[in-house]
Order: structure tokens, then C-alpha cells, then sequence
């Protein structure tokens, strides 16, 4: 579904990707875990469209097509959804109506009917029922005074209600408390479908306890320097990133002469 | 004295105050008699002004004359078709044809007991004493009330008896056509101790309209009494509005200002509430919509007079084209006003690289243990913002026109009367790209 090959983006004239390669495929869990500025967040920004990078080498597919030449907005009709670290506030739209216009839009793209009133906020009811979140905050303005909590959960929501077909998670479990996190988790399991690949982007391992990936990929300064299987989470949890990262430097010095990243399993 | 352009000033204008409504009653005569001296005496201000820096007016002393039409023009049909809906609406509807009431297309007659409402130039004619004392009372806060008290031509009366609950809100529409209308209209409120009403004033212009509009209302509080006035002023492209609002507030009252303004090509308000007795409340917000050349400018004045009292005022303003927008927002604790609560906001989205904006509080502290903040901003739409939703699969343009309309409608969602509201969502609407997809979404 999405195949990554030695991207290379910048931002302000400061490479933050070195050279990011990853395959992911229709019905996997990928997590891509990594220190603080390592490039996670730059790599999920990216990939949805943010114009603050520039992407100065390499290639994005996505269901065969060129990923990197489409608007972000493309993306998200096409499939490709971000749940954001830190999502944005805007005053003065209800969560309704954001929610509905996004839907129609997506809906739009693909020559389908808009949904009228009463058929979204049937949908949108059942879906937040998942998610525990109360009809209340339909009424709200997007993520205006909403809690930490009740952001991360906003994001589901909106993951829930447009069902992409690539789902990209950052940070989607940091400052939640452990209750929450499991909501969270249940969202995200929820999706989980044959159909559909999901990456979470994350700092800590604790996500993972909850929605056990397929592949563990472990990012620092702008590669990935290792990947593995569900495992992997458990021994950085263990021994902290700088055990990749020391791993990483030996490691580095023979992929010079591989043609692709050791084990992806696939 | 300033040195003033000879087009207006030439002998006859003194007379004009004969011709005028209430030229037979001698208080009126001679209230208006005055009032055209002090205007004559001061002139049209000049941007060496402090309150005029940024608002140049020289554009009406350019006019062939000041004088108003004592001959009022028959309504356009359009004018005509939106005042006859009004009244559906559940609203007690007053109508003014450059600036005289037209009782045909009015509705007053179903008013509840306690509520009086009528035409000034009637009240006037007759000699009626129930305007007399805020007829005569000089809220001379620009020299442009002045003016209006020379040359006023009609408006309305609304008197409230205490304890009176007005059901509906009062609705005062003001429609304008033709080229060199000079429209003088007054209101004047009297709201009795716990009085409360809702009372709508609307400036409406055709397209081809070249009128000069100088509105003052005066509004009275008594003590508990509760007003809200809310101004929408949608003037032709060609039209200059020059208007003051006026409150004075007793005991315990509580006052709320709304002020929209999206038509004009040049508007100034100026809205000053005096907070007379201890636990008043007084909120005044505003928005305004620009572009093209349009010059719009908002001086409020809030003067805490006595302790314990709460302000309010926020303000929002989107700019685009070449427009200018001017917000100058003074509050004054008096000694004695402590425990004063007042807060200011303004703020601005600047839409293109030729909009201006120039924004200022004005605090004047002179009591203790008084809380008082204020922030402005300018700024454009953010990135992230516009990200945000374009990640969702909102087009540019259409994530654009959202964010200006979640902008703008943080102050259109306070508005408590749902027909006002969704018309002023309309209109915004009607000004954004493609703001006919979010329409369709509400």
C-alpha cells in the first residue's frame, strides 16, 4: 500500500530525514518508534501533505501512485488519514459541521451521495458511542477547550467516521492517562481490517501493550536503524533507545552494502 | 474655528431646521438652531484630531449638501419584499425610507402593554414631552451628534414601563436609495427599572446608493432594566455612515452592544456606555467584514462612574482588498469606581498584503482593586489551521472560507435572536469563496 524509498526532507534548509525506508502493506500494524527529534513526527507530517518540508530525495508510493504530488487534500480523499499530535483548534466550527463537511468531501471525491443531516448524525452518534465521547461535544467548536484527552479522542473520531485506508497515528497515546489510553487502543483496534494499514508513531511503548503491531520500526535522526517484530518494543522499553542507537552505529556500517534495510519480513 | 470647504457651508443650511420636523414647537426649534452653531463652530474634524487620526471624513464635506430630503423617495420593491417578511419573523417592525418612518410597510400596532413606540418627527410636530429631555441633551461625544441633532429628520421612540418584558424584538430598518441623500435618523430608548427588550437597528442601502447617514441613539437604562441593541449596518459600496450609540446605565442594569458592519465605504461608530450606578454589566461586541476601500472604524467608550461594575468588549475583524479598519477602545474607572471588572479583545485577520488595521485600548485607571485587561492581535490565517483541515479533504479554498467563517462567527453565535443570526451568518457567507458549500452544510 505505502512503499517509502530514501526519502530525504528538510525543513528550513535542515535535513531531518536521512534516507527513510519503509514498506507497508493492507492489513498491518506498523509502529515507528523513535527518541525525541528523532523525525517521526516530520515523516507522519509529510506523508499527509504539510508543506513546511521539503522533501529533497526519494519516493512515495501509495497504492501505486505517486504520493508526493498530490495535494493534501488528495491524500484524504484518497485515503490517507493523520491523527494529529497536537490537534488544531478552530473557533467558531462545531465538530459537527467539520465532521460533515470532511465526510461529504471524501464522499464527493468518489461520486458518492452527501449524506444529509439525519443519516451523519446517525453515523456520527453510533461512532462516538465507540469512542465515549458524549453528543455534547458535537455541538463544540473543533478541539476548542476540549481536554488532552478529549482531543486524542476527537482524532479517533474523525479516523472512525472517514475510515481511511491508511491510517497514520502520532503520538496519539502521549498524556493520556491509562483509562483513556484504552479507549484509545480500542478505537484503533477497531480499525484494524484486512483492507486497511495503520502506523502508529509513538515515543513509548505502552500504546503498543494495547494494539500489538505487526512491525516495529525504530527511527533515530532521520533512519530507520532497526525493525523487528512486537519484540522489539519490549527490549527498547528495556534498555532505553540508546541500546539502538549504539546497535544502530555497528549496524550502519554494513547496510553500506545492502541494497535494502535488514529485517523486513516480508 | 477650522477653516471648512465652501460646498456645504452657505447660508441656507441655517435655515434648514424651519423646513424640519417639529419647526412649529419651539423647544425643538431651538434645540436644533443650536446645535447647528456648535456644529458651525466646530466643523467637520480633521485627522489632527486624536479621535479622527486614522478616519479621514472629508469625503462628506465634499457633498453638494448637508441639508436632508423633506420629500421622502417611494421604497424600491426589494426594500419593500424584505420588510414584509420581517414581520413573519415575530418582530415589532419599524421602517424608515431615507430617513422618515413609512407606517405602511410598519408593524406597531400588537404591542404589548407598558411599550410605547412612535415616530420622532411625529412626537415632535405635536410637541410631545417624552422625548423633550433626550432630545435637548447634548451627547456630544463627536461633533457628528451635533449634526444630527441640527438636521434630524425622524426616528424612533421607544418608551418601556417598568417591569415591562417586551416579547418580541423591536426591529428598526432604515432603508436608503438614491444619490445625495442626506438621512438623519434618532432613536431614543427609555427603559424603565427592569425593563427588557431586544432591539434591532438595520442600515440598508441599494447598490447605487450615494447617501450620507448620521445616526444617534440614545439608550436609557433604569435600574435592573436589560437592553440589547444590536446594529447591523449594510450600507451601499458608495455610502458613508457617521453613527453614535449612547447608554446610560442605573443600578444594576445590564446592556449589551452588538455592532456588525459589512456594506459602507466608509463607517464610523462610535458606541460610549456610561456605567452611572454600582453592579452594572455592560458587553460590547463587533464585527467587522471588509474589503475593497472600505474604511470602517469603531471608537468605544466605557466610563466606570461608579463601583462594581463589569465590562466587556470584544471585537473581531476580517480585512481584505484594500480596506482599513480602525479600533480604538477606551475604558475609564473614575475615582470611586472600585472593584471595576473590564475586559478588551480585538482581534484581526488581515486577508491580503494592502489591508490595514489599526487597533489601541485606551485604559484609564484612576480607583483601586480594579481588574482591567485588553489584547489586540493581527494576523493571518495559519498554516496549520488550513493543514488541519485540508488533511481532512477540505479544499484550499473551502478550508480557507471556513476558518474566516469560524473566525468571524464566534461573535454571529452570541447573537440571541435566531432570525438575526442565520442572516448574519448568510451574509458573511454570501462574502467568502465557495461559502455556499458551507451554507448548504448548516
Amino acid at each position: 500500500m505505502l512503499s517509502i524509498k530514501n526519502l530525504h526532507a528538510s525543513i528550513d534548509g535542515k535535513e531531518i530525514l536521512r534516507g527513510i525506508d519503509l514498506e507497508v502493506k493492507a492489513g498491518e500494524v506498523h509502529a515507528i518508534m523513535g527518541p525525541n527529534a528523532s523525525g517521526k513526527t516530520t515523516l507522519a507530517q509529510l506523508l499527509a501533505g504539510r508543506a513546511i518540508y521539503t522533501v529533497t530525495a526519494g519516493i512515495v508510493q501509495y497504492l501505486g501512485r505517486d504520493l508526493l504530488s498530490m495535494t493534501p487534500e488528495q491524500r484524504a480523499c484518497e485515503g490517507v488519514f493523520l491523527a494529529f499530535q497536537y490537534p488544531v483548534e478552530i473557533p467558531g466550527i462545531s465538530n459537527a459541521l467539520f465532521l460533515k463537511t470532511a465526510l461529504n468531501a471524501v464522499r464527493k471525491y468518489h461520486l458518492l451521495p452527501e449524506l444529509d443531516a439525519m443519516d451523519f448524525l446517525s453515523l456520527v452518534r453510533e461512532r462516538m458511542k465507540r469512542v465515549g465521547m458524549d453528543d455534547a461535544m458535537l455541538l463544540r467548536a473543533v478541539n476548542e477547550g476540549f481536554s488532552g484527552g478529549e482531543k486524542k479522542r476527537n482524532e479517533i473520531l474523525q479516523l472512525s467516521v472517514l475510515q481511511p485506508r491508511l491510517a497514520i497515528l502520532d503520538e496519539t497515546d502521549s498524556g493520556l492517562d491509562i483509562d483513556a489510553l484504552k479507549l484509545i487502543a480500542d478505537g484503533i483496534n477497531d480499525m484494524r481490517d484486512p483492507a486497511r494499514a495503520i502506523i502508529l508513531v509513538t515515543h513509548y511503548q505502552r500504546l503498543l501493550d494495547y494494539v500489538v503491531p505487526d512491525f516495529v520500526h525504530v527511527l533515530s535522526q532521520g533512519r530507520i536503524v532497526k525493525s523487528g517484530g512486537a519484540d522489539l518494543a519490549k527490549n527498547l522499553e528495556r534498555h532505553g533507545y540508546s541500546w539502538v542507537d549504539t546497535d544502530a552505529i555497528a549496524s550502519l556500517a554494513t547496510q553500506a552494502n545492502q541494497a535494502t534495510q535488514a529485517p523486513q519480513a516480508h | 474655528m477650522h477653516v471648512q470647504p465652501q460646498s456645504w457651508q452657505n447660508v441656507a443650511l441655517a435655515l434648514v431646521p424651519y423646513e424640519l420636523a417639529g419647526s412649529g414647537t419651539p423647544w425643538v426649534l431651538a434645540t436644533r438652531k443650536a446645535a447647528f452653531k456648535r456644529f458651525e463652530a466646530h466643523g467637520f474634524p480633521t485627522k489632527r484630531e486624536e479621535e479622527w487620526k486614522y478616519t479621514d471624513v472629508s469625503l462628506i464635506s465634499k457633498r453638494g449638501t448637508l441639508a436632508p430630503d423633506n420629500i421622502p423617495p417611494e421604497a424600491s420593491s426589494e426594500a419593500k419584499l424584505f420588510a414584509w417578511t420581517l414581520p413573519s419573523e415575530g418582530m415589532h417592525l419599524m421602517v424608515f425610507v431615507n430617513g422618515h418612518f413609512d407606517s405602511g410597510l410598519s408593524t406597531i400596532d400588537d404591542l404589548p402593554a407598558g411599550v410605547q413606540i412612535g415616530s420622532l418627527a411625529d412626537m415632535l410636530d405635536e410637541g410631545a414631552e417624552l422625548p423633550k429631555d433626550l432630545f435637548k441633551q447634548q451627547h456630544e461625544h463627536t461633533v457628528f451628534s451635533a449634526l444630527n441633532n441640527a438636521f434630524v429628520t425622524d426616528g424612533a421612540v421607544l418608551n418601556i414601563a417598568p417591569g415591562t418584558v417586551v416579547d418580541k424584538p423591536i426591529y428598526i430598518l432604515f432603508i436608503a436609495s438614491g444619490h445625495g441623500t442626506a438621512i438623519y435618523p434618532r432613536m431614543i430608548v427609555m427603559a424603565g427599572a427592569g425593563a427588557h427588550a431586544t432591539i434591532i437597528e438595520h442600515y440598508m442601502g441599494t447598490l447605487d446608493a450615494h447617501n450620507f447617514t448620521n445616526a444617534t441613539t440614545q439608550i436609557n437604562l433604569g435600574a435592573g432594566a436589560t437592553i440589547e441593541h444590536c446594529k447591523l449596518t449594510q450600507e451601499g459600496p458608495a455610502a458613508v455612515h457617521i453613527a453614535g450609540v449612547h447608554a446610560q446605565q442605573a443600578e444594576g442594569s445590564h446592556f449589551t452592544s452588538k455592532s456588525f458592519v459589512f456594506g459602507g465605504r466608509l463607517v464610523r461608530n462610535d458606541i460610549t456606555v456610561s456605567l452611572n450606578d454600582p453592579n452594572c454589566t455592560c458587553t460590547l461586541d463587533g464585527l467587522y467584514l471588509l474589503n475593497d476601500k472600505q474604511h470602517v472604524d469603531h471608537h468605544t467608550r466605557i466610563d466606570h462612574m461608579a463601583a462594581s461594575c463589569t465590562s466587556s468588549e470584544y471585537y473581531r475583524g476580517v480585512l481584505d482588498g484594500e480596506s482599513r479598519g480602525v479600533f480604538n477602545g477606551k475604558v475609564i474607572v473614575h475615582p470611586g469606581a472600585n472593584k471595576t471588572d473590564a475586559n478588551q479583545t480585538n482581534h484581526n485577520l488581515l486577508l491580503s498584503r494592502q489591508a490595514e488595521i489599526d487597533t489601541k485600548p485606551q485604559l484609564e485607571i484612576f480607583a483601586d482593586d480594579v481588574k482591567c485587561t485588553h489584547g489586540a492581535t493581527v494576523g493571518q490565517l495559519s498554516d496549520e489551521s488550513l493543514f488541519y483541515l485540508r488533511s481532512r479533504g477540505l479544499d484550499e479554498v473551502v478550508a480557507r472560507s471556513m476558518l474566516i467563517y469560524g473566525f468571524a462567527n464566534d461573535i454571529i453565535r452570541g447573537v440571541d435572536v435566531p432570525y438575526l443570526r442565520t442572516r448574519l451568518e448568510h451574509l458573511l457567507l454570501d462574502r467568502l469563496p465557495q461559502g455556499e458549500m458551507v451554507k448548504e452544510l448548516l
